[in-house]
């Protein structure tokens, strides 16, 4: 069977990670002609997440997506901690509900996850070719038409490209729509897989047999920058991570190995992580900036979508959904598009107004006051923890001391750090940037 | 002019892995290459192809994820891609191998006949280098092993010149063709192969030709049955000793000369003024 390339695509989808498969997997069940270009060998390989995927916001892809895909464990168990050097304030949300169908969220791990997933878009009618870095655009009259990958006879084009290769994106820092992130708009996270058997898994995390957990660590697990490490459970692995504002990492002169070292070291963390066996290691970054950093997300002939638009939620775990479905909201407009053979900014400026309106533009808002927030008051990781575990041991040590006079007691230690005035402004401005 | 080659999947794997109880390579986790020389047979033929005009047809015997491999050759320039798999056909050693390559090639030479087969010199699993002469002799081929160069090729002429490598020297040939042609890895420098090549790899789907496709009728010849190999015991060498390197200060060289001799000479390593040691690997 031969089939010889067109000289021409309806759509050329840059990266085969979340949003970009799932943009040539909807392009083609709409029937356009699409390509997907990817640098990774496989589709995964690249790519590094936590990684908790979701499955509502899945299922708009394609639905039912979980009973086929390589998940990992249906998240049952989601946990908060605050560590100080020595002590630990823990929270948490556990349901059962969450244990059964139709699930909320499933561990993955990248590599089998994206290649099941590609897999589907190829099903489905899309060509995908991996191995090969997409350089630039291509441009005529002002216009994208297309793109240059690296290889001989490489150009390639297209009504409509859609930009979909990932944070710190290339390519629409080559169609000009940004510049570089500014440090203080991206975290860097290293990430580790360490294997572990699926019973002492179960044991130390107390979970039933697969059922998962998470946790996500604040405090002294970023050494006081602002990020935070976590420990996700896979079937048969821990991934465990941490990450914090590069900005941050440049400020505090920290190595991310060193902060890595740090977190698995940490007493709580080290007792979880004994004797497993790191498998992989890896480091990626996090767009951070919210929506005050998004650049433009199109322009003539080019869409930008997931994290190559800045799509991300860090301080609820969110990226792959706003990944997939900012892709659905593109292929909703290049379809418009297509039948109108109106490919102008214009008519793709309808991508922006679909995204305002969902609920992505409204979380991302929300997201840059919190940034905003922690960012201007260092003093909320470098000394609330403290005072808190502080105030807790008082309260919680048994030492024949009247209840009453311990509260005054730790009411003087914490106005003794910060004035009642701050304190109130703290607590107010933190409730804010979080709401 | 019609060029065959003749390619095999490998896993991808400079440090094979052997299971100690059954005597077999560890094959799962370890990603499938195209086999090395067999890279250098496909570059070999499109070559041959850019410059006579033509077809290169590849073939291969293997499991159904073969199909990746073939996929690959096609980047690489190919026209057809087949796959010979049928369950028939697992455990085979290289002479029920060949005698399944044998018969897809004559197949494929009543679709259009053939100038050449192209096979690499030898597999990186393996390292047998037996089945390129099994198909040969089964085709009743003249065949040219170990090439480091195609001299003069005369599809007019039916005639071929290559440079082979013996035994401390290089042999120059000729033959006549069709023949069978093993390629080593000097023969050419690979190429990155093209994008529209690789638009058409990702969508090509080899051809599938099983047992019954193959025309092979008697069932002795082919897998298990058709293997008359046994292997008896597979081990991975010892790891040489790691070495130690040391080195010697150098301020004095006449101090320096004699540490050396001394050191050279088996003396006590503790009279040579060594400044350093490190591990190496072997
Ligand atoms: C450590 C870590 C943990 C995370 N945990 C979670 C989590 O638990 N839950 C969650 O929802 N989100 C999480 N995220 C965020 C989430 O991973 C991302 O939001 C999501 O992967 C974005 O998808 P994407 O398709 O936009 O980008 P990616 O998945 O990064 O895909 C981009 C693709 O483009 C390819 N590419 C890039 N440049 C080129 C080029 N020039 N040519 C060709 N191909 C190119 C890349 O190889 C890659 O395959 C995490 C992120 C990190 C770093």
């Amino acid at each position: 069977m031969i089939l010889s390339a067109p000289d021409r695509y309806d759509v050329v989808v840059v990266g085969a990670g979340l949003a970009g498969t799932a943009a040539s997997y909807l392009l083609a069940k709409a029937g356009m002609n699409v390509l997907c270009v990817e640098r990774g060998e496989e589709p995964g390989t690249k790519n590094v997440m936590g990684g908790i995927l979701y499955r509502q916001p899945t299922e708009k892809i394609i639905p039912g997506w979980w009973k086929d895909a390589p998940t990992e464990r249906p998240i049952v168990d989601e946990r908060l901690w605050l560590l100080t050097q020595d002590s630990m304030v823990q929270a948490g949300f556990r349901s059962a509900r969450y244990g059964e169908e139709p699930y909320n969220a499933f561990s993955v791990l990248r590599v089998k996850f994206d290649k099941w997933f590609a897999d589907q878009a190829i099903a489905a009618g899309a060509t995908l070719v991996t191995n090969t870095v997409v350089e630039d655009v291509i441009r005529e009259n002002g216009r994208v038409v297309g793109v240059k990958t690296g290889r001989d006879q490489g150009d390639i084009y297209a009504n409509i490209v859609i930009a979909a290769d990932g944070v710190n994106s290339l390519l629409s820092k080559r169609a000009g729509l940004h510049g570089e992130l500014a440090p203080n708009q991206v975290a860097l996270v290293t990430k580790e897989v360490i294997n572990m058997s699926r019973e002492k898994i179960e044991d130390r995390f107390l979970l039933n047999p697969n059922e998962g957990a998470t946790i996500e660590i604040f405090g002294d697990s970023t050494m006081a920058m602002l990020g935070y490490g976590f420990i996700y459970t896979n079937r048969d692995s821990l991934s465990v991570g941490v990450g914090a504002l590069l900005s941050d990492f440049i400020r505090k002169k920290i190595n991310p190995n060193v902060l890595m070292e740090h977190f698995k070291n940490h007493p709580m963390v080290k007792k979880l992580l004994e004797g497993g066996e790191a498998k992989e290691y890896m480091a990626h970054m996090i767009p951070e900036g919210g929506a005050a950093a998004m650049p433009p997300v199109y322009s003539d002939g080019i869409l930008v979508v997931g994290d190559a638009a800045g799509l991300s939620n860090p301080i609820y775990r969110e990226g792959s959904n706003l990944a997939l479905i900012s892709a659905k909201l593109a292929v909703q407009v290049c379809v418009e598009a297509h039948q109108r053979g109106d490919f102008s900014a214009h008519a793709l400026s309808r991508y922006k107004t679909l995204l305002d309106e969902s609920f992505i533009m409204d979380d991302l808002r929300a997201y840059s006051k919190t940034s905003q927030f922690f960012q201007k008051k260092p003093e909320f990781l470098e000394k609330y923890p403290g005072l808190l575990v502080d105030a807790l041991h008082e309260l919680l040590t048994v030492d024949s001391v009247p209840k009453r006079a311990k509260q005054r007691k730790i009411l003087r230690q914490v106005l003794a750090n910060r004035r009642p005035w701050d304190l109130a402004k703290d607590a107010i401005g933190a409730l804010r940037s979080l709401t | 002019m019609h060029a065959v080659v003749s390619i095999k999947q490998v896993p991808d794997t400079a440090e094979v892995r052997i299971d100690p109880r059954t005597n077999t390579m560890i094959r799962t986790g370890v990603p499938s290459i195209v086999n090395p020389d067999d890279r250098h047979a496909i570059e070999e033929a499109v070559r041959l192809k850019e410059k006579f005009g033509g077809r290169v047809t590849v073939v291969t015997m293997g499991p159904p994820q073969a199909r990746e491999a073939l996929r690959e050759a096609i980047s690489y320039g190919a026209d057809d891609a087949i796959l010979c798999s049928d369950r028939r056909f697992a455990g085979a050693d290289t002479l029920a191998t060949s005698y399944a390559l044998w018969k897809a090639v004559l197949k494929i030479a009543e679709i259009e006949p053939i100038d050449l087969v192209l096979c690499g010199r030898q597999a990186l699993d393996g390292d047998t280098g037996q089945v390129p002469p099994g198909l040969a002799t089964r085709l009743g081929w003249p065949q040219l092993t170990s090439v480091l160069k195609l001299d003069e090729v005369d599809f007019a002429g039916r005639s071929i010149q290559v440079h082979r490598a013996v035994e401390g020297g290089v042999e120059i040939v000729k033959s006549k063709l069709p023949c069978v042609i093993t390629c080593t890895r000097e023969i050419n420098v690979l190429r990155y192969a093209t994008f529209p090549n690789m638009v058409r790899a990702a969508r090509y789907q080899p051809s599938l030709w099983d047992k019954t496709d193959l025309g092979i009728d008697d069932e002795s010849q082919i897998g298990l049955r058709g293997s008359p190999t046994i292997v008896s015991k597979v081990w991975a060498p010892l790891r040489r000793q790691r070495g130690t390197t040391q080195v010697i200060d150098g301020s004095d060289p006449q101090e320096a000369a004699r540490s050396l001799a001394r050191i050279l000479m088996g003396e006590p390593a503790e009279e040579a003024p060594v400044v350093a040691e490190r591990g190496t690997d072997g």
